[in-house]
């Protein structure tokens, strides 16, 4: 929404404020102003001046020597190219050492361009006449300036005086951002009304007289609405013998102020009174009205429509039509139909300012796909009371202008009449909501101020019906708040009851995640929590994979963002190629993400949200690398116990024999491993790329922050070694299970110290050896206190076929 | 022999500082005082001195070892003194060769500015609690007083699962579900992602992040409000920042409110970062809307409350001056090593 500064000054005639007060303040007491421009801000010295004299430049054919009378008898002399001055005509000049603020072409010169004294071939030129392109506007807006050329003023102006004021560019244009409960405000007036309450300035509306000629409109127009629901209201008004001209240029300046490109009398007119009372109206010809009645239905299904813009549209059963005896003529508050346009030629005009219901022309409006200034308006839910008013302005104004002759009388299809509200008012409440201590009578004063009355009796604020939004004393509350003024309301904290503040344990333990990560070297990274179904082909997922169940949006932006993710790696894959492409070396990431199970599908409950923490890498580092993050991440989770690893884990997008599941209590709590060549191919990495994805509710549920102490071993450790010469296809895994199993109570830990595969050994054999710990809490070892457990790993190596090397 | 042991002295004192190093000073201790050495082989030769001599020419002995003995030793701290200090000469290095550095990795901005807001209000006594990011209609926009077909719930811009689940658009959501819980009174944050349908640019993302803030009790009131989150803006933008609450309209809240906050770039002067206003707006606020708060099962005659959302992204991209948004979901590790 704009208006002009003139435009709230002609409602408010005392406001006397700067364009930044005014922003300031309309701002903090609610209406929101994002910014301001000055017409005529890189518009200077710019006076009018009247050509007496023209004579031919003694060096060019093109230009002109004019004598120019800027007032107090003073005449200047100015060269110009411009072909279309004459000698008697009254011009706008800048003089030496103003500004315009741009070319002729229309292009503007941020700050202006500056004009000064000179010569043109020779001869003396101290000024510069304008056209309306240079004064910073253009032909659209002043349809009465020539399209090539100097502007030319009407005969009336007065020289010497300002051109830019005579232009009405002596204006600051404000943009506000209304708020939807604001309805009110989508219109001058109510802006108006805002303004006078902020500033403490009088309000003084326009005042409405009574048109019409003796005739009664109900001889030449019925208006029937059958649904009273979506049509809350209808008002008709005709008026004959029209005589299509320019507005006026009062209503056009500010018309072209809020940016309306003024067309004619009749079409301001409409233009006008919307931007005035925020109500549109629409105009038929009223000899194309078959019948001379109007119908309010709803479209038939797939009724087709020819709107006044040439396109043919589809209607179905929830869209408002306006049709007379025979055919629709208009799409309910949306656009009126080519067949009962204004034309040049009209005679007799059927006026329509009605009430439809918001929601449903949005709706229409979307479904349709079509907005208009009107549905933009109508879609917030405009005031049924407004509607009247607003058509007898507009009649008001026809017969101001002399545009036509106002039949008399109004044709008023209001079925259930809008009511103000009353709301229960409690000074002290309101006191006690916001924290202040402002005395009743002030409150009311404020109410008053925006035309809400008090009913003393029943301590209830009489809300008019063009403040919807009143509803409870909270709504009150706000009114009183934003005229005591927000900055004024003191500040303090809650009291009460003291609260402990903490995070969720499931945020700690993520909070664990990323420590450990970032220790690790990995950076946090952040993806979309949707995407393509394309990445189950690019995972190499197959068709039938649990997976591919997923929550699909009915709306998305595009197919590459329809469906919530179900597995967190492409948004890992993107990024790391991502950065492989822009040569990143090294580069390690993570994830907190949630992926989204759908429980059904269709879904009909909401889905699992199930945290992952995804970890990823290409260059430096290989799968016990990642397999290190994982292990430092569960130790620091409190799980201490130890993990295996299933190499079956069955991923196709991983390679088949660089993976594993990781196994934790006999539970599956996430996986790791390289990905698969063709998958990091699908990717565009040409390196090893290594992920794991560990799924969180598994680690939280099994996490702890408690510790205990164990005491640090006072007594020496034994270290045996054992060397072993094994098939290839036995894991080491196996090896550290019999260690687990058979190693005794006094085994502390092993640790793996060789491992070689090649020339050495046999093929299909590969060496081993590790190094166990053996050590007592309470005594120094002897050698027969760990050799039956030793005796007994060797033994059940051997059994597993594993050759011992002494 | 005294003259011999003399004569040994002598010899020995001239040995001795004529060694150079530590192992010429061991010869020259070996060749003395050694089994094989000069000084014993005079001992050894003593049961051919006189009886009555011994003791005179034991003493001299002894006299003679000690003061060569001491010598030795001070001798050897000395060249030990001399040999660390070449030692430590030859071990100069270039202190400005790189370092090498233990690879940590970096967080993300969004997180390191959510961690400062949760660390704000934690200290303030606010529980940080989560809610679903696939979220009923109900709680996204019914029970937040948006009912169906209204207009808010176009310019929230939803993406729609079905008629009844819902991208959630904010946090607010999160309020409904603690409410419901009817454990009062509730201070709590609820951080999180949220989703509307806007196209990817350099000021918008179709998934992004906000944090919910809720607190609900006897006698909460707008100057709570204004006091709390003045004091989040000190703590978060500095001591000196000043806050502005406009009117707003949330349908949730009311009386709503807009919060700015003086530009921490320029102060309050007015700069390009703040566009010349001295202002940058940082969150919406308001009273909970009485609706809302019967919604959800507390009766809003004895309790009120405030309510009030952060753009986390905001923050992060004002706060360390990232000027596209772009950068936080591409993951470029250029980009992330800076936090």
């Amino acid at each position: 929404m704009n208006t002009s500064l003139s435009w709230i000054k002609a409602y408010v005639p005392d406001l006397d404020v700067t364009a930044q007060e005014y922003m300031d303040a309309m701002t903090l007491s609610g209406s929101k102003v994002e910014g301001f421009e000055k017409l005529d801000a890189d518009l200077d010295k710019i006076v009018i001046g009247q050509i007496t004299k023209i004579d031919k430049h003694p060096d060019a054919d093109k230009l002109v020597v004019c004598q120019v009378n800027i007032g107090t008898n003073e005449e200047i002399q100015i060269v110009t190219g411009a072909s279309n001055v004459r000698e008697g005509q009254k011009v706008p000049v800048v003089l030496d050492g103003g500004r315009v603020a741009g070319g002729h072409d229309g292009k503007k010169t941020p700050g202006g361009i500056k004009i000064k004294k000179g010569k043109l071939r020779g001869v003396p030129s101290n000024g510069m006449m304008c056209s309306i392109e240079e004064l910073g506007s253009t032909t659209d807006m002043y349809p009465e300036a020539p399209e090539e050329g100097i502007y030319i003023f009407g005969e009336d102006a007065v020289v010497g005086e300002s051109a830019i004021t005579a232009l009405g560019l002596d204006d600051v244009v404000f943009e506000y951002e209304i708020t939807s409960n604001r309805v009110d405000c989508f219109g001058v007036l109510g802006l108006a009304r805002e303004a006078a309450a902020t500033f403490g300035k009088d309000f003084k509306p326009p005042i409405v007289t009574a048109t019409g000629n003796q005739e009664d409109v109900n001889d030449y127009i019925k208006v029937t609405v059958k649904d009273a629901e979506l049509c809350p209201r209808y008002c008709a008004r005709v008026v004959k013998n029209i005589k299509i001209a320019p507005s006026p240029q009062w209503m056009q300046r500010r018309l072209a102020a809020q940016g309306i490109r003024p067309i004619n009398n009749i079409v301001d007119i409409t233009n006008y009174v919307m931007e005035e009372y925020g109500q549109p109206m629409h105009a038929y010809d009223l000899d194309t009205i078959a019948g001379k009645e109007i119908v309010v239905r709803r479209a038939a299904k797939d009724e087709k429509f020819v709107t006044l813009d040439g396109q043919e549209r589809t209607m179905d059963e929830s869209v408002l039509m306006i049709c007379d005896g025979e055919k629709a003529v208009g799409i309910a508050g949306i656009m009126g139909g080519e067949n009962s346009m204004i034309t040049d030629n009209v005679q007799t005009m059927l006026f329509e300012a009605a009430c439809f219901d918001g929601t449903n022309i949005r709706l229409s409006s979307k479904k349709i796909g079509l907005r208009t200034d009107a549905s933009g308006k109508f879609e917030k839910g405009l005031d049924p009371n407004n509607a009247i008013d607003a058509i007898n302005r507009a009649c008001q104004l026809i017969e101001e202008l002399g545009a036509g002759e106002v039949v008399g009388g109004v044709v008023d299809a209001y079925g259930k009449v809008k009511e103000g509200r009353r709301v229960a008012f409690d000074a002290q409440k309101v006191n006690q909501l916001l924290g202040t201590e402002i005395d009743k009578e002030t409150m009311i004063g404020y109410f008053k101020k925006i035309d809400l009355d008090y009913d003393f009796d029943k301590e209830e604020v009489i809300v008019p019906s063009w403040r919807q939004d009143l509803e409870c004393l909270a709504d009150l509350a706000e009114e009183v708040a934003r005229f005591y003024g927000y900055d004024n309301i003191p500040t303090s904290l809650p009291s009460g009851e003291a609260t402990t503040g903490k995070l969720s344990f499931k945020l700690r333990v993520e909070a664990l995640a990323r420590d450990t990560a970032e220790f690790c070297g990995f950076s946090q990274g952040m993806t979309y929590s949707f995407e393509s179904p394309k990445v189950f082909d690019k995972l190499l997922i197959p068709e039938d994979s649990e997976l591919r169940k997923t929550v699909v949006i009915s709306n998305p932006l595009g197919e590459d963002f329809s469906i919530m993710r179900t597995i967190s790696l492409n948004g890992m894959l993107t990024s790391l190629s991502t950065n492989f492409n822009r040569r990143n070396k090294n580069v390690r990431l993570y994830e907190l993400g949630n992926i989204y199970l759908p429980k059904q599908i269709p879904v009909t409950e909401l889905p699992e949200e199930r945290m992952q923490f995804t970890l990823g890498m290409y260059g430096e580092g290989d799968f016990y690398t990642m397999k290190g993050v994982v292990e430092e991440f569960f130790d620091k989770a409190g799980l201490h116990g130890k993990e295996s690893y299933d190499p079956q884990a069955g991923k196709p997008f991983l390679h088949p024999g660089r993976q594993a599941n990781v196994i934790y209590e006999g539970k599956i709590v996430g996986y790791l491993g390289e990905i698969h060549p063709q998958v990091a191919d699908n990717y565009e990495i040409k390196d090893r790329v290594y992920v794991a994805v560990i799924d969180m509710p598994e680690i939280t549920a099994l996490a702890s922050f408690d510790r205990k102490y164990q005491g640090i071993a006072k007594f020496p450790a034994v270290n045996r070694d054992i060397s072993m010469v094994m098939p290839k296809h036995i894991l080491v895994g196996e090896v550290e299970k019999i260690f687990d199993a058979k190693g005794g109570q006094y085994l502390e830990g092993y640790e793996l110290f060789d491992l070689y595969e090649g020339a050495q050994i046999k093929s299909g054999y590969k060496s081993v050896a590790y190094s166990l710990t053996f050590r007592a809490q309470d005594k120094t070892l002897e050698e027969a206190d760990y050799t039956p457990a030793m005796n007994k790993i060797l033994k059940a190596l051997e059994e597993l076929g594993i050759e011992l090397r002494k | 022999m005294k003259a011999k042991l003399e004569q040994i002295k002598a010899e020995a004192i001239r040995e001795i500082q004529n060694s150079d190093g530590l192992g010429k000073l061991n010869d020259v201790r070996v060749a003395f005082l050694g089994k094989k050495g000069e000084l014993t082989a005079v001992l050894k030769s003593m049961k051919d001195v006189l009886p009555e001599e011994r003791p005179v020419i034991g003493q001299l002995v002894n006299e003679t070892r000690e003061s060569i003995e001491r010598l030795i030793e001070e001798t050897k701290a000395k060249l030990e003194a001399a040999e660390r200090e070449i030692k430590l000469k030859q071990e100069v290095i270039d202190v400005t060769l790189p370092a090498k550095k233990n690879r940590v990795g970096h967080r993300h901005p969004n997180t390191i500015a959510l961690e400062e807001v949760e660390n704000i209000f934690v200290g303030m006594g606010y529980e940080v609690v989560e809610g679903p990011e696939v979220e009923y209609d109900y709680y996204n926009f019914e029970a937040l007083n948006i009912p169906a077909n209204h207009p808010a719930k176009d310019e929230q811009d939803t993406f729609y699962i079905n008629d009844e689940i819902v991208l959630r658009t904010q946090t607010s959501p999160v309020q409904v579900r603690e409410m419901e819980k009817g454990k009062l009174p509730i201070r709590m944050i609820a951080p999180g992602r949220v989703f509307r349908s806007d196209e990817v640019d350099a000021t918008h993302s179709p998934s992004f992040h906000q944090i919910e803030g809720l607190v609900v009790d006897k006698n909460i009131t707008f100057a709570d409000l204004k006091g709390t989150l003045a004091e989040f803006a000190k703590e978060l933008f500095g001591e000196d920042t000043k806050v502005k609450f406009r009117p707003h309209h949330f349908p949730f809240t009311e009386p709503s409110a807009e919060v700015d906050v003086t530009c921490f770039k320029c102060g309050g002067k007015g700069c390009r970062f703040c566009k010349g206003s001295g202002w940058i707006e940082i969150l919406g606020c308001g009273m909970v809307h009485p609706r809302v708060l019967k919604m959800s099962g507390i009766d809003p005659e004895e309790y009120s409350g405030f309510a009030f959302g952060v753009g986390l992204e905001r923050i992060a991209l004002l706060k360390y001056e990232i000027d596209d948004m772009r950068l936080l979901y591409e993951n470029d590790d250029r980009f992330l090593k800076q936090f």
